[in-house]
Formats: structure tokens, C-alpha cells, sequence
């Protein structure tokens, strides 16, 4: 860097900070935390809760503009006669910083006491109890009980903003958080303060109502319950949730979240921070995006002409049934959802690798299709494991897209298509063989479809063409169209459920992790594929001759774990070339 | 090993006054006050601070106090405790401007230890322990104290400060 940093005492701590940083900042760089409420990393600057006020002192300058020395040979410094503000003052070299002295503890304790003169007290029905700063401040800095005899200031309490957002205006420390989000970076300019000293309250411009898909992100910046929202409000307190870092499935962005989970059930999903992708935020529609996974109407029992079946038997007799069309000269085709992991999206692949290359299985298929010349460089990244062109006519993704924002908000309303890619799984430009496998299922030379995680009705092939075929296996989550006419369904897991990777739009793969379990005999994915892939790469389906039906009992899966998926994925793909699940870490990292 | 006999006088052996001496004991009793109580005819007296069954209690306006924050579910030991939040009407007259209130609330009587800590942490005064003992059924079920049968055991509890009101 050119810039060079800039030396200060932080409590007789020597930090080093960039130029610019704040005093909140570059207390938390030397480990000191600076109480706030209106500051945020990530919001302009307003400076109104004064929580934050710290001494300042400045070294003193001789006539030569050097620093005075004092008798030890070190900088004399000068402190200012009143507090200062850390949020709005940046560093400068040679600053002192005092954050704990009497003075500074004795303005918190004001500060506090002045926030606390209106506020209702009413924690026990409020949500935001629990991760609150002013329930937390005020146990640091609070007192036991108020000196304030006069009745409180009452404002509007209850307030539905919209349909997504309450707002409770006595609860409000009036930091201006919310306002500022709105104005500055959900480009609303919607909310504001009327009245003024302790009548001052937050409110909606007349007429106007915040109507951004980032609304509910207030929620989280208000440092009290004054905000809550109306899908969490009440539903559970929030010191029992299990918090969970996974990703929002809904578009291609691949939003950094943290999954409140309690007892198998998911309540909320927040945003994480993560600044090469979403910051701190995330949109509504992504963050409400989570009741699927509780749904009573989810896939528990895998099922076999429509009737329950241990997992084994259900395997088996998939294996069994595929087996039977390739020796029959049947063709076998795919359609893997880009919301799939890319684990699952490779094993899908690496299993139609086996069905397509078995050698007395299937002669012509290699000649069918040739790897083309035009392929996008990323298509040669982006089969691993696969010999080119052996499958790639039966194989592809269902695209699915919408209006996309100028925020977070990607087109691609697939989390996973970079991923599918990636794979092999999904054709260049993905959907583009749909049609070309819908023609071959209607002229009768694919025989089985097996559907990971997509409802392929609505994709073109629909249900008179599924019922063309001798065998259909859905891995999916929830029933649908595809289901009902499915010949084997292998319940699956949703993505807080599992864990796996997601490649973003941009890009970056990032990692899921399991925050609730998945319902009854339900399981990942990818479990399922590779129990399959074991089944179907045993001997007895390479000799073509299944001798007997115990001789499919599936005992040993290829992959025991996770891990060791993603590390036959990384040791197929030169993109991946050794990288290891575990090495993504939290923030993920750019392919 | 030898094991010694203790060697036995005439007297001893005779046994008879080890049987008077047992005898004047008992005998020695009959005059005296008597321990034994007459239970479940006769109820134990107990002390102020007995820890009986815990209970839900109403207002004197016949609201139910507890607005579900669950503090007495996260603290319970046993987690015998299970809170159901519910939503009240605030803008509702009787309801006084308190917004929540549980749905359901079940403590399993298989589960309470009698701790006292879900009325100690209750910032409400919603949860009491009684005096109430002896808590049997013939199931399971009948021991999940639902919140009816909660209010039900409760009753009114007279509310000085009514603070929801003030709100």
C-alpha cells in the first residue's frame, strides 16, 4: 500500500489503522470495544446516539510543527477539555485515545440514562430481547432503577409499516439507522423523525410506505425492538435459536446467511457478513424464502411404485431397473436442478458417467455426441470427471430466472447454475438441451429419466411424456407432478438440511452447513447418489447379468462423507485442483 | 479362619430378659405423643416456604399474566417447562395493551423438580408454586399440565402495580 498507516494509542495500546478509520474501527483492531448504537460499518456516519464518547488527545507540536517531548522522550499530549464522538472522529498519527477513564464511563452511564427515561421497559414481550444493545448497555451501563418521576412519554406502539415490518416508537432510541438504510442504500427515502426533543418520533412519510424487497434488513440494524418483523415477531425468543452460517437459495448471488434454527424447526434466516458478496445484507424475498423447509407436506419415505421402501431396497431396485434398460439398449437421461449442491450435481454426473461408459452396456453412446470446438472456456473447466462429450446429449439444468435489482438481487433465480456448469450437469446455455431430451423421451429412445430436484413439468417435458417412460427416479424434497408420475422417489434434503457447495454468479463457491435434520427417512442428496453410483458401478451390473436381487444390498457408499466428495470433485476438476471442503472456511473462495 | 464364639453366661442363654428388656421399650411408648400420621386422611401442615406444583394465575381483571417471554423455559433444569407464544389483540379494552400471550403453556409434572426458579425468574409474577403435593395420574398424559388446567390450579393472584396498564 502507498497510503501508509497511521500510528495512535488506543488505552496505551499502540494500533495501527488505515487513514480514515474511525475511532470505533480502530478500537476494535486493539481489541477495545467502543459502545454505540447509530454507528454502523456500513451506513454514513450520523453521530446522534453519543454513546460512543471517548477522550481524544492530540500530541503537542513544538514552533518546528515536531511533536513535544516529554522527560521520558515521549510525545507530551494534550487532551481536549470536552468527550468526543469515536464514530465521527478518524485517526490521526500520534492521537491518544482514553475509552475507559471516569470521565467517558460516567457520560455512558448519562447517555444511558437519558435513553432509558421514555423507554418502556418492555422486554418481556419485546423480540429483539436477548440481542438487543440497549438491554446490553444498560446492564453495563444502567442503573437499578430511574430517577425519572414523571409519566413517560407515549408514543405509537404497534404500528404495521407494511405488511412485512412493525414498528413500536417507544421502544426507538432514535439512532437513525433505519432511516439512513433507507434513504442511502435501499434508495427509499421513506422514513424520518417528526416532533421534536422527547416527543421526537420515527415515522413513514405520509402516504408513503417502505416498499424496497430490503425492508426487513432494518430489523436487523435497529439496535432495539423498536423494528421487528412480522414473520418472526413472537414465534420464538431468540436465545433459542441455534445459529447456523449456510446460504440464501433463492438467487444467484449466494447471500452469506445464518440459519435460527430450534428443535428441527427453522424460524429466521439474517444475513451474514461477508464483503465480497452481500455485505451485511440480504433481499426479503431470499430471507422469507425458508417455510418450504418445515412444510408437513415433505417427502419422508422413499417410495417405489408408490409404495414406502427401505432405503436400500430402493436403491437396489433402481440400480436393478437401469440396469435392465441399458442392457436393453435404452437410453438414460438426466435433469439435475442448479439447486442442488455441486457435490450432488457431481455424483449425479460421475453416475451417468458410469451408465453411459459401462462397457458392454453401451457401445454407440460415446459416438453419439462429439465434444464441440465452440465450447466457453469454462466448459472445459468444467467437466470433471467426465470424458467429453460422453453424455453430454442427456444431461442438462432447467434454468429459471427473473427481474433482477441493481443490489443483490441476481436474474438467475438458481443458486447453483455456476455449480451445474461446473458439474457437467448443465448445458452452455443451460436449458438448451431440454427440448433435445424431451424429443428423445417422446420418440421413445430414452427409456429412464432420473430428475434430481426439479419439478420437470414445468420445464417441457410433461406428464404424457413422462408416462412414456420405463422408469422414473425423482430425488426431491416436496411432491409435485413429477413425483406423482415417478416410479421411485428418494426423499431429499433441503438446503439448511445438508451440507455442500454453491457456486455464485460470480463465481465464488461457498458452503452450506446443516442446521435442522431432514424429515423422517429423508436424506441428503448426495447420499442417495452415491449409494447409487456404488450400486450401479458394482459387478453385477457391469457383467449385465443381475443374478440376484441380494446381490444388490448396497452395504458400502463410494463417498462415506462430504468431504471425501468434494475431494474426488477437486481431484477431477483442474479449477478445484487442491482445494478441500474445509478450506473454504466461512467467506467461501472465487473459482 | 476361626471364628471365636463369645462366650454365653446362663442368663443369656435363658433369653428371657433381652425379651423384657424389648417389651419395657415398647411399653414405655404408649403413653407418649404420637408421630404417625393418619396420610392422605390426614394432611401434612406445611411451611410457609413449601414448593409445591407450579401454577399460571390470573389478574384481578381475569387476564392471564404470563406474556410468554419463556425466561421459566429457558431457565427450568429439567426442562420440564414448553411455551407456546401466542399473539393478544392489544387495541382489545380487557387486554390492557399487552401483545403476547401463550398459546399454550405445558409444564410436564413427570419432569418439575420443584426447583422454584420459573417463579423466581418470571418478570411477571405469572407463575407460582403452590402448595399442592401429591401429583399422580394413571398416564402420561394426564401429567402434562396444560394452561388451562394451569389457570385452572392458579387462580387470581391480586395485582398492586397492574404495569401493563401504565404502558
Amino acid at each position: 500500500m502507498s497510503v501508509e498507516n497511521v500510528k495512535l494509542l488506543m488505552d496505551g495500546r499502540e494500533v495501527l489503522a488505515a487513514p480514515g478509520t474511525n475511532l470505533i474501527e480502530a478500537a476494535r483492531l486493539a481489541g477495545v470495544e467502543i459502545p454505540h448504537f447509530c454507528y454502523h460499518p456500513r451506513l454514513p456516519i450520523a453521530g446522534n446516539c453519543r454513546m460512543c464518547l471517548v477522550e481524544v488527545g492530540l500530541p503537542q507540536l513544538g514552533p518546528d510543527r515536531k511533536p513535544v517531548l516529554d522527560a521520558d522522550g515521549r510525545p507530551r499530549v494534550n487532551f481536549g477539555p470536552k468527550l468526543t464522538i469515536a464514530c465521527n472522529t478518524p485517526v490521526s498519527e500520534g492521537m491518544a485515545v482514553l475509552t475507559r477513564t471516569p470521565r467517558v464511563i460516567k457520560a455512558r452511564r448519562g447517555v444511558m440514562e437519558f435513553l432509558l427515561i421514555n423507554h418502556p421497559l418492555d422486554c418481556p414481550i419485546c423480540d429483539q430481547a436477548g440481542e438487543c444493545r440497549l438491554q446490553e448497555l444498560a446492564v453495563d451501563y444502567g442503573q437499578g432503577c430511574s430517577r425519572f418521576v414523571e409519566e413517560k412519554e407515549h408514543k405509537p406502539k404497534h404500528v404495521a409499516l407494511n405488511a412485512k415490518l412493525m414498528l413500536d416508537d417507544e421502544r426507538c432510541i432514535l439512532c437513525s439507522r433505519c432511516i439512513r438504510f433507507m434513504r442511502d442504500v435501499a434508495g427509499q427515502d421513506c422514513l424520518g423523525f417528526v416532533a421534536r426533543g422527547s416527543r421526537s418520533t420515527l415515522t413513514c412519510y405520509p402516504g408513503q410506505e417502505p416498499a424496497t424487497n430490503y425492508d426487513l434488513n432494518i430489523v436487523d440494524l435497529c439496535p432495539v425492538g423498536a423494528l421487528t418483523s412480522t414473520d418472526f415477531r413472537f414465534r420464538q425468543r431468540v436465545w433459542f435459536l441455534k445459529e447456523t452460517p449456510s446460504l440464501c437459495p433463492h438467487c444467484a448471488t449466494g447471500c452469506n446467511t445464518l440459519i435460527g434454527s430450534r428443535e428441527d424447526v427453522v424460524y429466521r434466516q439474517t444475513p451474514r457478513d461477508n464483503p465480497a458478496v452481500n455485505q451485511c445484507w440480504m433481499c426479503d424475498q431470499g430471507r422469507l424464502n425458508y417455510k418450504f423447509i418445515n412444510d408437513p407436506a415433505r417427502l419422508a419415505t422413499p417410495l417405489v411404485d408408490g409404495a414406502p421402501a427401505e432405503w436400500p431396497v430402493a436403491i437396489a431396485h433402481v440400480a436393478q431397473r437401469l440396469a435392465a434398460i441399458r442392457a436393453a439398449g435404452g437410453q438414460v437421461a438426466g435433469i439435475g436442478s442448479a439447486r442442488a449442491t455441486t457435490e450432488e450435481l457431481f455424483l449425479f454426473a460421475k453416475l451417468f458417467q458410469v451408465l453411459t461408459t459401462s462397457p458392454q452396456i453401451d457401445a454407440d453412446a460415446e459416438s453419439e455426441t462429439r465434444p464441440t470446438e465452440t465450447a466457453a472456456s469454462l466448459d472445459a473447466v468444467c467437466r470433471p470427471g467426465l470424458r467429453p462429450g460422453a453424455n453430454a446429449g442427456l444431461l442438462d439444468s432447467v434454468p429459471r430466472s427473473g427481474a433482477a435489482d441493481k443490489f443483490l438481487l441476481d436474474a438467475d433465480r438458481n443458486p447453483n447454475m455456476r455449480g451445474a456448469q461446473l458439474a457437467g450437469v448443465a448445458a452452455h446455455p443451460p436449458g438448451s438441451r431440454l427440448a433435445e431430451l424431451a424429443a428423445g423421451i417422446a420418440r421413445g429412445e430414452i427409456k429412464a429419466l432420473l430428475v434430481l430436484g426439479e419439478d420437470v413439468t414445468a420445464a417441457g417435458i410433461g406428464a404424457e411424456l413422462l408416462a412414456k417412460l420405463e422408469l422414473l427416479v425423482v430425488l426431491d424434497t416436496l411432491p409435485g407432478a413429477t413425483t406423482a408420475a415417478a416410479h421411485v422417489v428418494l426423499p431429499g434434503a433441503s438446503f439448511a438440511e445438508k451440507g455442500g457447495t454453491f457456486v455464485n454468479a460470480k463465481g465464488r463457491m461457498q458452503q452450506l452447513s446443516p442446521a435442522v435434520a431432514a424429515p423422517g427417512a429423508a436424506r441428503p442428496e448426495w447420499q442417495s447418489l452415491s449409494e447409487l453410483l456404488a450400486a450401479v458401478s458394482s459387478r453385477a451390473l457391469r457383467d449385465g447379468q443381475p443374478k440376484a436381487a441380494n446381490a444388490w444390498n448396497v452395504t458400502t457408499p463410494v463417498f462415506p462423507s462430504l468431504g471425501k466428495v468434494f475431494a474426488a470433485m477437486a481431484a477431477e476438476s483442474p479449477a478445484l485442483k487442491g482445494w478441500t471442503l474445509d478450506g473454504l472456511g466461512s467467506q467461501g473462495r472465487d473459482v | 479362619m476361626k471364628v471365636r464364639r463369645p462366650k454365653l453366661t446362663f442368663l443369656d442363654r435363658l433369653y428371657l430378659p433381652q425379651i423384657l428388656a424389648g417389651m419395657w421399650l415398647t411399653l414405655k411408648h404408649i403413653p407418649r405423643k404420637k408421630f404417625t400420621r393418619q396420610y392422605p386422611e390426614e394432611k401434612f401442615k406445611l411451611l410457609g416456604k413449601y414448593r409445591g406444583a407450579p401454577v399460571l394465575v390470573r389478574n384481578q381483571d381475569g387476564q392471564v399474566k404470563c406474556v410468554s417471554c419463556q425466561l421459566c423455559e429457558f431457565v427450568c433444569p429439567p426442562k420440564a417447562i414448553r411455551l407456546f407464544p401466542g399473539k393478544r389483540d392489544p387495541h382489545a379494552p380487557a387486554e390492557a395493551k399487552i401483545e403476547k400471550e401463550p398459546e399454550d403453556f405445558v409444564i410436564d409434572m413427570t419432569r418439575c423438580i420443584y426447583c422454584g426458579q420459573c417463579e423466581e425468574v418470571c418478570p411477571e409474577q405469572a407463575i407460582f408454586l403452590k402448595k399442592t403435593f401429591a401429583i399422580t395420574g394413571y398416564k402420561r398424559a394426564e401429567l402434562q399440565f396444560h394452561k388451562d388446567r394451569l389457570l385452572e390450579l392458579g387462580g387470581v393472584h391480586e395485582d398492586p402495580i397492574c404495569k401493563w396498564k401504565k404502558k
